[in-house]
Parts: C-alpha cells; sequence; structure tokens
C-alpha cells in the first residue's frame, strides 16, 4: 500500500513517504543521483536548471533548523522557487486543519510539498489528499520516517565503505521514538548490510523491535563487537521526565560513546548522528569531533541527497 | 386488535431451543404463538419468511447515537433507521454523551428523543462516575429510576481504585449492573495502536494488552470484594479470555461481550494510516482474534456487540493518531456474525444468541427470545442476500466503515419491535 502511493504507474518515485516498499535498484537510483550532484558544491556556479519554473513549499509542523536549511539549499540549486513556512507558528495554530492548510497551499499552484509533522502517518495523509500533481516528501514524521535523512545516511556509509554487504551497523540510543532509526534500519536491510544491530535499554526499544529486522543488545560494550558503522541517536531531555531513563549521567555510563568504547568496534569504523548532538550524553566530544567521525559529512550529504529526491519525484512521467 | 404473521420462515430461538420452520403469530405487540396457530387468529398483515430466517430482535449491548450533543456525527433519527434495517430492536447507549449521562434529565432527555424517532427500546447506562470523571459516584439510583439499565464507564477509566470499589459497592446496594469496559489510563498511555509489530514499524503511539488485562483483574477482585454483577464489555485479547474464563469457573457473576470487528480484523489488516481501521481498544493479532472467536464459542464470551460509532468526515481525516476512534458498525453486524458461522467459528444458534438471549440474560429484560407473552422484537434475515456497502444502501449518517464497498452476504428483510414494522426491506 505505501509503495503504490509513492510510486507512479511506471515504478518511480512520485513521492518520498517512506523507505519500506521500495526496492533496492531505486534507493541505488538515488544515491547514484546524488552522487552525480555531490561534486556540485564544490563548483564556482552551484545551479542546475533541473526545476525551473517549480514552485516547492516547505510545511514545516515541526521546528527543525538543519533539515528545513538543507532543502532550502537543495532546492535552490535545482532553480526552484522555494517557501518555507513555519507552521508551528502560524496557521494551524489558529484552528486551521492541516487538510485546510494544504488546499489553502495548493490553490497556489504548488509542485512540491516538503513536510515535517510532529504526528506519524501526517505526510502519507498529505498525499493521500493533496492534488495529483503535486509531490509530497517527508522530512519526518512523528516517530515514523524520515526517508531522506537515512538516505544521507546510507550515501555517506557508501562514500566511505564502498560496499554494503559485509557491513554490520549498529544503532544506538533511542529507537522507540527515531523515525530516523526506523527508516535506516528499512533501508539498511534493502541494501542488503550484513547486520543492524540495536543497542539500548528495553525503555527505549519499541516493541517487537525485532520484527523490523534487528539483533537487539542491551550492553554497549557487548553491542559494539565487530561494528563497522555506528549510528549515535540524539536523547531527548523528555526522556527523563517520563521515566524512561534515571538520569543523564546514567545514560552515558551505560551507552554513551567514549573513546574507550569506540576501540571495541572495527578499527576502521565510522561514527554517524543525525544531529544535534548532546554532547556529553550519547557522545563524548572526542569522538563526536574525533577522526572515526563523519557528522558533517553527513550534513553536506544532505543537500546532494535531497536534491536526487527532489528531482526524481518531479520527473515527468515518461521522461528518461 | 393488530395481528402479523411471519409465515413459513426458518424459526431461530436459541432461547427456548427452537430451530424448524413455521410461523410466528404475533398480537397486540406481543408473541402470541410459534409453530401453532392460535385459534381464530386473523392477520391483519402476514410476513412470507420463506427461505428466510426468523429469530429474536437483535440487542446491542453498546451503541453511539451521538445524541444529545454531537448531532453532526448522528442522530436518532438516522441511527435508530440504521439500527431497524440491521434487525436491532435494543440499544444500550454508552453514557459518553454531550452531556454526559450523569443526570436524570439527561437519561429522560434520552428516552424522549428515542419515542420522538419512533423506536423506544434504547436503555441509556447511566455515567458510573459524575462527568465520567472518576472521581465523585453519580447518583445511580436516580439514574436507575429514571430508565437506565446499567452504569459504566464507557471509554473512560476509573484512575482511582478506591472509587471504583466505592462506585460498585453502591451499585451493588441497588442491584446495578456494571457495564465495565477494562482499560489502564497509565499503561494505556495515548496510544492508538495494538502494541506490536505493526504499531512498531509505523511508529504508532501504541497500548499493551495489558492495558485491558490489569484493569479487568483489577475489577473481577473488587467484583468478588464488592458483589457487583459486571458484565465487561469490547475485551480485545486473548489473556481477557483466560481471565473471564478463570473468573466464571471460580464462581464469579461476571460475563462479557466483544465488539464484532474484533471477530475479524486485526493490526495486520490496516492498510497504513488508514483512519477506518482506528478503534479502542485496538485491532489486535491474528491470535487474538482466534482466541476471541474461541471464547464466544465456548460461551466465556456470552455476546457480541456492535460498538458503533459513526463519526464525520472530518473526524477521519488527518494523520492517524489523531483522528477520532470508532466505527459505523450496526449495519455491518449481522452479515459478519453469518461470516463467523461459514468460517466455522461458531454455529447459527450461537451467533443468534449472542445478539439475543445472551444480551438480553445480561441486562435481564424480558426479550431476546421468541416466548409468547414476550414484547414482538423480531428480526426477518435472508442469509443468501448479498449486497454492497454503499451509499444508495447505507442508514448511518456515519460512513466510517473499513468495510465500505465490500459485498457482504445477509441482509435483514423485516424488523418487528413490539410488534411494529420497523424496517421492511425496500420500503424504508
Amino acid at each position: 500500500m505505501s509503495d503504490t502511493l509513492q510510486l507512479n504507474a511506471e515504478g518511480k518515485l512520485k513521492h518520498f513517504l517512506t523507505i519500506e516498499g521500495l526496492s533496492k535498484s531505486l534507493l541505488t537510483e538515488i544515491l547514484d543521483t546524488a552522487e552525480s550532484f555531490a561534486g556540485m558544491s564544490e563548483q564556482q556556479v552551484k545551479k542546475v536548471p533541473l526545476l525551473r519554473g517549480k514552485t516547492i513549499v516547505n510545511l514545516f509542523f515541526e521546528n527543525s533548523t538543519r533539515t528545513r536549511t538543507t532543502f532550502e539549499l537543495a532546492a535552490t540549486r535545482l532553480s526552484a522557487d522555494v517557501l518555507s513556512m513555519n507552521i508551528a507558528t502560524s496557521a494551524t495554530s489558529k484552528g486551521e486543519s492541516l487538510l485546510d492548510t494544504i488546499r489553502n497551499l495548493e490553490a497556489m499552484f504548488v509542485d512540491m510539498f516538503v513536510v515535517r509533522h510532529a504526528i506519524s502517518g501526517a505526510a502519507h495523509f498529505i498525499a493521500q489528499q493533496t492534488a495529483p500533481h503535486i509531490s509530497v516528501i517527508n522530512a519526518g514524521d512523528g516517530q515514523h520516517a524520515h526517508p531522506t535523512q537515512a538516505m544521507l545516511d546510507m550515501f555517506t556509509i557508501r562514500q566511505i565503505k564502498k560496499d554494503f554487504s559485509n557491513l554490520r551497523v549498529a544503532i544506538i540510543g533511542d529507537i522507540l521514538h527515531s523515525r530516523v532509526a526506523r527508516s535506516e534500519i528499512q533501508a539498511l536491510n534493502t541494501l542488503g548490510v550484513a547486520e543492524v544491530r540495536v543497542i539500548a535499554p528495553k525503555t527505549l526499544l519499541p516493541a517487537y523491535v525485532e520484527t523490523l529486522g534487528v539483533r537487539v543488545s542491551h550492553n554497549l560494550t557487548e553491542g559494539l563487537k565487530d561494528i563497522d558503522v555506528i549510528i549515535m541517536l540524539r536523547l531527548q531531555k523528555e526522556r527523563m521526565s517520563s521515566a524512561l531513563l534515571p538520569s543523564e549521567s546514567e545514560y552515558f555510563k551505560c551507552f554513551g560513546l567514549t573513546e574507550d568504547k569506540l576501540k571495541i568496534a572495527r578499527p576502521d569504523a565510522i561514527v554517524m548522528h543525525p544531529g544535534p548532538i548532546n554532547r556529553g550524553v550519547e557522545i563524548d566530544s572526542k569522538v563526536a569531533d574525533g577522526p572515526q567521525s563523519v557528522i558533517l559529512k553527513q550534513v553536506s550529504n544532505g543537500i546532494a541527497v535531497r536534491m536526487a529526491v527532489m528531482s526524481m519525484a518531479m520527473q515527468k512521467p515518461g521522461a528518461v | 386488535m393488530n395481528q402479523i404473521q411471519i409465515d413459513h420462515g426458518r424459526i431461530i430461538d436459541p432461547a427456548n431451543k427452537i430451530d424448524r420452520v413455521g410461523s410466528v403469530y404475533i398480537a397486540d405487540g406481543k408473541i402470541v404463538s410459534v409453530t401453532n396457530e392460535p385459534a381464530g387468529f386473523q392477520p391483519d398483515k402476514v410476513i412470507n419468511a420463506g427461505s428466510q430466517i426468523v429469530c429474536p430482535g437483535f440487542i446491542d449491548l453498546s451503541t453511539r447515537l451521538r445524541e444529545p450533543g454531537q448531532n453532526r456525527k448522528a442522530t436518532f433519527a438516522s441511527e435508530t433507521v440504521a439500527a431497524a434495517s440491521a434487525g436491532v430492536t435494543t440499544l444500550c447507549l454508552q453514557p459518553d454523551t454531550v452531556p454526559v449521562i450523569d443526570t436524570p434529565a439527561v437519561a429522560e432527555l434520552i428516552k424522549e428523543l428515542a419515542e420522538k424517532a419512533g423506536y423506544p427500546q434504547i436503555y441509556p447506562i447511566a455515567a458510573l462516575t459524575h462527568k465520567l470523571e472518576g472521581t465523585e459516584l453519580s447518583s445511580m439510583l436516580s439514574l436507575k429510576q429514571a430508565g437506565c439499565i446499567a452504569v459504566g464507564n464507557a471509554n473512560q477509566p476509573v484512575r482511582n481504585l478506591l472509587i471504583l470499589r466505592r462506585a460498585m459497592e453502591y451499585a451493588a446496594s441497588h442491584d446495578l449492573l456494571l457495564m465495565f469496559r477494562p482499560n489502564d489510563y497509565w499503561l494505556g498511555n495515548n496510544g492508538c495502536a495494538h502494541e506490536g509489530a505493526v504499531a512498531t514499524r509505523y511508529g504508532l503511539p501504541s497500548i499493551p494488552e495489558a492495558a485491558e488485562t490489569i484493569a479487568l483483574a483489577q475489577c473481577l477482585e473488587l467484583a468478588e470484594l464488592t458483589g457487583c454483577r459486571v458484565h465487561f464489555g469490547q475485551l480485545s485479547c486473548k489473556r481477557s479470555v483466560i481471565k473471564i474464563h478463570q473468573a466464571k469457573k471460580y464462581g464469579l457473576d461476571v460475563s462479557a461481550d466483544v465488539a464484532i470487528h474484533q471477530l475479524h480484523l486485526t493490526e495486520n489488516d490496516m492498510a497504513p494510516f488508514d483512519s477506518a481501521y482506528h478503534v479502542l481498544p485496538p485491532l489486535r493479532t491474528e491470535a487474538d482474534k482466534q482466541y476471541l472467536r474461541q471464547g464466544l464459542a465456548w460461551g466465556t464470551l456470552n455476546s457480541i456487540c456492535s460498538d458503533h460509532q459513526p463519526h464525520d468526515i472530518d473526524a477521519k481525516l488527518g494523520a492517524f493518531p489523531e483522528t477520532e476512534p470508532g466505527m459505523s458498525s450496526l449495519e455491518t453486524l449481522l452479515p459478519l456474525m453469518l461470516q463467523l458461522v461459514t468460517q466455522h467459528a461458531i454455529t447459527l444458534e450461537q451467533g443468534i444468541a449472542a445478539l439475543s438471549a445472551n444480551p438480553a440474560r445480561v441486562l435481564r429484560l424480558n426479550n431476546g427470545a421468541l416466548t409468547p407473552g414476550f414484547s414482538a422484537d423480531v428480526c426477518v434475515f435472508d442469509p443468501e442476500l448479498e449486497w454492497q456497502v454503499n451509499s444508495e444502501n447505507w442508514r448511518s449518517q456515519g460512513a466510517n466503515t473499513p468495510f465500505w464497498g465490500q459485498t457482504l452476504k445477509g441482509r435483514v428483510t423485516h424488523t418487528l419491535q413490539a410488534g411494529k414494522i420497523i424496517h421492511s426491506l425496500g420500503k424504508s
């Protein structure tokens, strides 16, 4: 059902809502397309005319600086007209429904919505309801999916590790509330890594997490053995007040990534983080800024991957 | 003298252990005789029930008609027509109307609305606590005197067990039945889907079975402590069926029902974020569904309710967790019950009993059977007649059913309430 919504009759990307249901070849096409854009950033002229005349609206119902900025830059580099709306502080707070907001913007001849929303399923809902010529890109919905973040992480992994097939990847931290983790697990499994491992206390793991195709560990020291790629997740402060964790310091003691812990993983392991980082909570500064960290690379790659997804979703049916 | 003969149908009347072809004779709103023609019977009307089934009118233990307070979702006028077309002749109304059924005035208003709609057999369930807030007792005796058939908590958990204990003691003092939907507030954690693989994949806030089973276990303990009669409503999981079975074996005076959709749908049926599947308690696993069917076959669950909750379109238009839970389910009740029979989960007699004789026993009502002298509440249906769930056939104001567009088998042709024909297929 999700793939029929996301793909057009030719099996091409129409919306980009979730990794679930997308094929390995389509994910690889996204990565390849992103690679063709990646060199552009270093050039004098950073623009291509692929989306000239198109209007893209960034609909951010939840605040985000980095994701919004990279989507804006990606759209600008594709020569689209971009409008960014922070709806968290606008219409819906006046009681306007999500659907009314969408209808109003549709009436302004928009071609694409980039949506971030705090509720799982919001991007699906908008894609179902919106006019057929409009594409929807999910920039994060609740705890469900954040597919562009997952793809930029895949891009970064491929850049460094070249091949997915022998990789063992550990995702560490608040899997329960993480849309990034869900999308990454799906992407890694589709791209055929050797193993995805999640490392967290039971309170931060969703029920039946192993059905997502992961191995589970509650112990960082054990869990990091043989790992090639470490993905750290941000720990929100409210996890302490909702009794999921006793304290930041105890969390750091058990699951914080330090230089010593990092030594347990493979010597060429890379460290990733979707940001923003809580230094001293989930990751030690020495590791975040250390030689194995690729955190800033992830940010730069975000633009190329978002350009790839946007241009692919806006490709007219029948175009080669 | 108003006399009706329902002629030559297959009469299934589980309470009287009748299953044979014959006629039902009705006079002045009451059943006069089954199969044996009374002397001098001169029917004003003969209903030909050839190749159809004639059974007691259905009794629904959990319904919402949305009036008073939410007329944009549904009205007594729309929903009583839907109920009649579904063969349902008695409705129990959950107390979470606006305002809540916690004063005799609201109960009386409901009786008036029912009379006005020409469908008098609507029984309000009184709120167990004031405004369903779980803090102060409602005036249960006055509410009983105003026509409430039981007391209940609708979907609102009573968080404080001391208050639940006292409410149950007070209800027991007035011999009131408690209709309880077990649901622990804290463990429910504002979830909207079953805590399982599907909610995990979609990142939906989830509700574990324990939210139901722990509240159920607590209420069973209190039933023993207080002597309160309890009927548990809309159970959703295997472990609840086991708990009810153990309690009955132990000798507690309890009974339980299941909502019809829980016997057919599971978490896996939900297309991604399809709000038509948003119900509370949530749709659970295949194993739960199978065990609920078993529970029905064993009689551990003695009744099936519709848990009818009609909504306006807006209520279901949104991201899944933000939509309102509930299905419009009166009109699919019979066809879905018949599916249980064709799938050999239960017998036809058990299915009809779960919709008539058993809920009547729960409510201590003198109906749910074709016993001479009883109110002539009768449902005549054609078990083979197929119909499509579409706007032409649908009567409820709420079109929020996941079965929309499907072709279902089994349709009510005539419904009689106290001897009055309130539905006749083709004439509405």
